[in-house]
């Protein structure tokens, strides 16, 4: 067992790079970290953020324990509304994952299709889709997300604001983040659809979805991966943003961005809990997922070695 | 003659995270001032290293670790960082392979050379320039004046060459290594390169390390040659005797690997190959699976295709069909016994039209496999103009030749010809602007109009130039292989599959455990073996390969030449061969198609094309090919 990891290990190059870059390596410990306690929040949080039964407004606002008036049953306090913030922090996290997930599948699924299609194909889908792109990169990817959301809020009705709140995130976030999977995945295309290999695939008269999807998605994954990981920071940071604004999940619900937003207000009247925690807790997630992401990218590019 | 350059002992070392690799081993070299010395080996064998060692330029992390480098009374391996600098361009230049990329595009070629001149003599800038123009005369470039203020690119290859040329030669520097001078540059164009070389050699008294993989370029112009081979010197002498009377094994295996512009040979005997493969590769086997089985499976198909045509002929050649499956076996059964496997060439194909098949229906005309009547392919390029016709770049124009089935077609030219272009539209990935294309009496449509499920998209296939590219490199060899079975819906059992795969890998001499693993884990010529396998589990009757040898080595373009000839002597294959290697299309050719510019040059038998070539061009691309007819001794 031990020897055949250790052949894995020599010849797998990128478990190899990996093995040599502490950095990395902590990144990757973080943001295993976050993610699983994300995950676990059921599990792990004191009390139930949802709960509102179990939310007294008589414990609003509470310090943490080492200060002066806490309440040991609230580890880092408790928010305006009573809440303990570490639950609230966890099912937050959870929340903002989740939220940043699902978008970035969806912007890869859309910009990997539209990308591997204009690579492939060129012409005049091509010069349409990626003017659509270009158009879309000269606005910031918040304007974007905001556009979006602003118009479905407008076209939903009121009551369905809420429940439907997270679906309309994702496609708001997703929309403004697809562009660079479609500019990653057309340019490696370009380079891959001239390769012997794919000739021979047409030659053969083989369907251009089988190419694309059999022969040429796997060969551009690598770029696409790095793509992912970055993004995947961008998203979640596009959803606190989003919720910071007051335009993101709904208010019941505790996000980071929301945390924060609520944190700021009682920023300057001494309850700095509020918001330092959750604002730790998005600063650290979002690093290691971009040292990640840095780390893929120097594996999958050996110039920069 | 004192010696110029004289290397001791070099040792280089690479280290990696799989322990030290030794680039070099013991390395001895003694270049004279005014020699030419050849360095030739083939892929890996250290070549480049010894350039890379001489000018100080060894890529990280390599270092010497052993040896001395003595050039003119000082060692080279003790010299600062800072004296190393004034030395390399000052005393020891070089020329590299590609003069595509070794120019700086963004400056003129004059300021590469002013600049190159006064970073190492204190020169005004227009003595600096005087000297330029000066330069470039000498190494031949017409019109000097004019061009010197132009860019690399307004440039032809040859021209960028000579320039590449001019900026060694800017500080009069007594030894210059030239590293794969004429690799990328038509035959044409390369012999003057070299004659240039030659020149600048004995005019200037400049001491030449030509490192090259050419045989034929070592024997054209270099006085002496050492041959390496995996980082140690093998052999080092008079050309004239090395490559006369060698010694050494190796050398002589490298030899015989060469292709003979000449004489045709049956086949290349006592190859080397530092391919090898562990026991546990050997020992790997699915049941059953054999170069047998393959060969058998292949043939089978071919009978049936034979009855199901003949259905509509003639009743004689029904009868005919049990016969052939009948006299496959007997070869079949001698396929595996003893020795490096190889097919025994028979006439086992009633297709084989080899003159000696005594067969009967060989003495009437037969049909050609493919037609090809004023074929032209024109690509436009950008936005054709609003007005009046569409101006296009005509790849090829006017092409038309006859192809029997059973014999293989060489298609000779040098870049831009339209060799690959031709081929391009004959598999349908290009589209012909004008002619036709008959195969096998029905006409071939034009890819856009030919159909996924249209029967020649089985019936030819392909063998491209480059096994890096030609090989998807995250499949692994079972489902690169297999695609095609499943694909045209050859077997679809399975374990049928599988066994196949491992069948056709035995063919074409590869071990059966190799379909599992990935491209990345072969060398080039593995990974030709590979593409071939593909092709041929297609069950093909026509073959395309584009310059399928050209990537690689001597002796590995040797195995697989051999291996082409076995398979299409042995499956009856037509294959069309384009090459930009008259020899190599001399070993396997039975007709030569010569293309220039887009155009058909010469069509004629092999022999009596290189006996006697009619066209002006085919005779200087025959005169101008470096080769080794000197060279009496029978290999």
């Amino acid at each position: 067992m031990l020897k055949a990891w250790h052949r894995l290990a020599r010849e797998n190059e990128l478990l190899y790079l990996f093995l040599n870059n502490r950095v990395a390596q902590l990144a990757a410990l973080i943001a295993l970290l976050t993610v699983g306690g994300a995950a676990l929040s059921p599990v792990l949080s004191p009390t139930d953020p949802y709960d509102i039964a179990s939310i007294d407004i008589m414990d609003s606002l509470v310090p943490p324990v080492w200060s002066d008036g806490s309440d040991e049953r609230f580890f880092i306090g408790t928010d305006d509304q009573g809440r303990d913030l570490l639950s609230a922090i966890l099912y937050g996290t959870r929340l903002s994952l989740f939220v940043g997930f699902l978008s970035i599948t969806f912007a890869s699924v859309l910009g990997v299709s539209v990308g591997l299609m204009a690579g492939y194909f060129g012409g005049r889908f091509d010069a349409f889709v990626m003017r659509i792109a270009d158009v879309q990169l000269s606005l910031p990817a918040i304007l974007t997300a905001l556009l979006i959301d602003g118009i479905a809020r407008g076209i939903l009705p009121r009551e369905q604001h809420d429940s439907l709140m997270i679906v309309v995130l994702t496609f708001a976030i997703g929309l403004s983040l697809w562009v660079n999977f479609a500019r990653t995945a057309r340019a490696s295309t370009f380079v891959e659809r001239n390769k012997e290999y794919v000739q021979a695939c047409e030659i053969m008269g083989m369907h251009p979805v089988r190419i694309l999807l059999v022969h040429i998605l796997p060969n551009i994954m690598g770029p696409i991966l790095v793509i992912l990981t970055v993004d995947l920071a961008v998203a979640v940071l596009l959803e606190a943003t989003l919720s910071f604004l007051g335009v993101g999940v709904p208010p019941n619900q505790p996000s980071l961005g929301t945390l924060i937003r609520i944190g700021t207000e009682y920023m300057f009247s001494g309850e700095w809990w509020i918001v330092i925690f959750p604002s730790a807790m998005l600063i650290t997630m979002i690093v290691s997922i971009n040292v990640l992401g840095d780390f893929l990218r120097d594996a999958f590019n050996p110039r920069l070695r | 003659m004192t010696s110029l350059l004289n290397i001791v002992d070099l040792c280089v070392k690479f280290p990696t995270r799989f322990g030290e690799f030794t680039a070099l081993n013991h390395v001895n070299l003694d270049v004279s001032a005014g020699e030419i010395h050849g360095l030739v080996g083939e892929s890996g064998a250290g070549k480049s290293t010894v350039g890379a060692a001489i000018m100080g330029l060894l890529q990280s992390p390599g270092y010497v670790s052993d040896g001395e480098i003595n050039f003119m009374g000082d060692n080279l391996t003790a010299l600062s960082d800072d004296a190393y600098h004034k030395l390399r361009g000052q005393r020891i230049s070089m020329i590299f392979q590609d003069p595509q990329t070794s120019l700086n595009p963004l400056l003129t070629v004059a300021n590469q050379l002013i600049e190159t001149i006064r970073q190492h003599a204190d020169m005004s800038h227009n003595d600096a320039r005087k000297r330029a123009v000066e330069l470039l005369e000498v190494t031949g470039l017409q019109d000097v004046e004019n061009r010197i203020d132009e860019y690399p690119h307004q440039f032809s290859g040859g021209m960028r060459q000579r320039v590449v040329i001019a900026l060694a030669l800017c500080t009069n520097p007594e030894l210059i290594i030239a590293d794969e001078p004429t690799t990328a540059l038509d035959v044409s164009v390369q012999k003057q390169i070299l004659e240039l070389i030659r020149n600048l050699c004995t005019e200037r008294n400049i001491g030449i390390i030509l490192i090259t993989h050419d045989i034929g370029v070592i024997n054209e112009i270099t006085d002496r040659v050492t041959v390496l081979r995996s980082g140690r010197v093998i052999e080092t002498g008079d050309t004239a005797t090395v490559l006369g009377e060698p010694e050494d094994d190796y050398t002589r295996a490298l030899m015989a690997a060469v292709p003979r512009l000449d004489k045709r040979l049956h086949r290349f005997k006592n190859i080397v190959s530092d391919d090898e493969f562990s026991a546990e590769d050997a020992s790997w086997r699915i049941d059953d699976a054999s170069a047998d089985y393959a060969s058998e499976w292949l043939l089978e198909q071919r009978a049936l295709q034979q009855s199901k045509t003949s259905n509509h002929k003639s009743e004689s050649q029904l009868l005919e069909v049990p016969q052939i499956s009948g006299t496959s076996r007997a070869p079949i059964a001698s396929l595996s016994d003893g020795k490096p496997r190889n097919i025994e060439p028979r006439n086992i194909e009633p297709n084989n039209s080899k003159p000696n098949n005594s067969k009967p229906k060989n003495s009437k005309p037969r049909q050609a496999i493919l037609s090809v009547s004023e074929l032209a392919v024109t690509f436009y390029s950008g936005q054709p103009s609003w007005f009046g016709k569409k101006e296009g770049f005509k790849a090829l124009s006017d092409i038309s030749f006859h192809m029997q089935p059973g014999t293989v077609l060489g298609v000779v030219g040098e870049s831009g010809s339209g060799k690959s272009t031709l081929a391009k539209a004959i598999v349908g990935l290009v589209d012909p602007s004008a002619g036709n294309m008959t195969f096998r009496s029905e006409t071939l449509p034009p890819g856009s109009a030919r159909t996924r499920s249209h029967p020649v998209r089985r019936q030819i296939q392909m063998v491209f130039q480059d096994p890096y590219s030609s090989l998807n490199n995250r499949k692994t060899v079972e489902g690169i292989i297999s695609e095609p079975i499943e694909f045209y819906g050859l077997a679809t059992n399975k374990q049928e599959i599988r066994k196949l795969v491992a069948s056709v890998l035995d063919l074409v001499e590869m071990p059966q455990r190799a379909m599992l693993k990935y491209p990345h884990q072969f060398s080039g010529g593995q990974r030709q073996r590979i593409a071939v396998a593909r092709a041929l589990v297609a069950r093909p009757e026509f073959l395309i390969c584009d310059e399928p040898t050209s990537a690689l080595d001597v002796s590995i373009q040797a195995q697989m030449l051999n291996l082409l000839k076995d398979l299409q002597e042995a499956f009856g294959l037509s294959i069309l061969f384009i090459s930009h290697n008259l020899a190599v299309i001399r070993q396997m050719a039975d007709n030569v198609v010569v293309l220039r510019n887009g155009r058909l040059i010469e069509a004629a038998e092999t022999e009596q094309f290189f006996s006697s070539p009619a066209d002006p061009y085919s005779q200087m691309l025959l005169r101008e090919t470096p080769s080794l007819r000197f060279l009496q001794a029978p290999i």
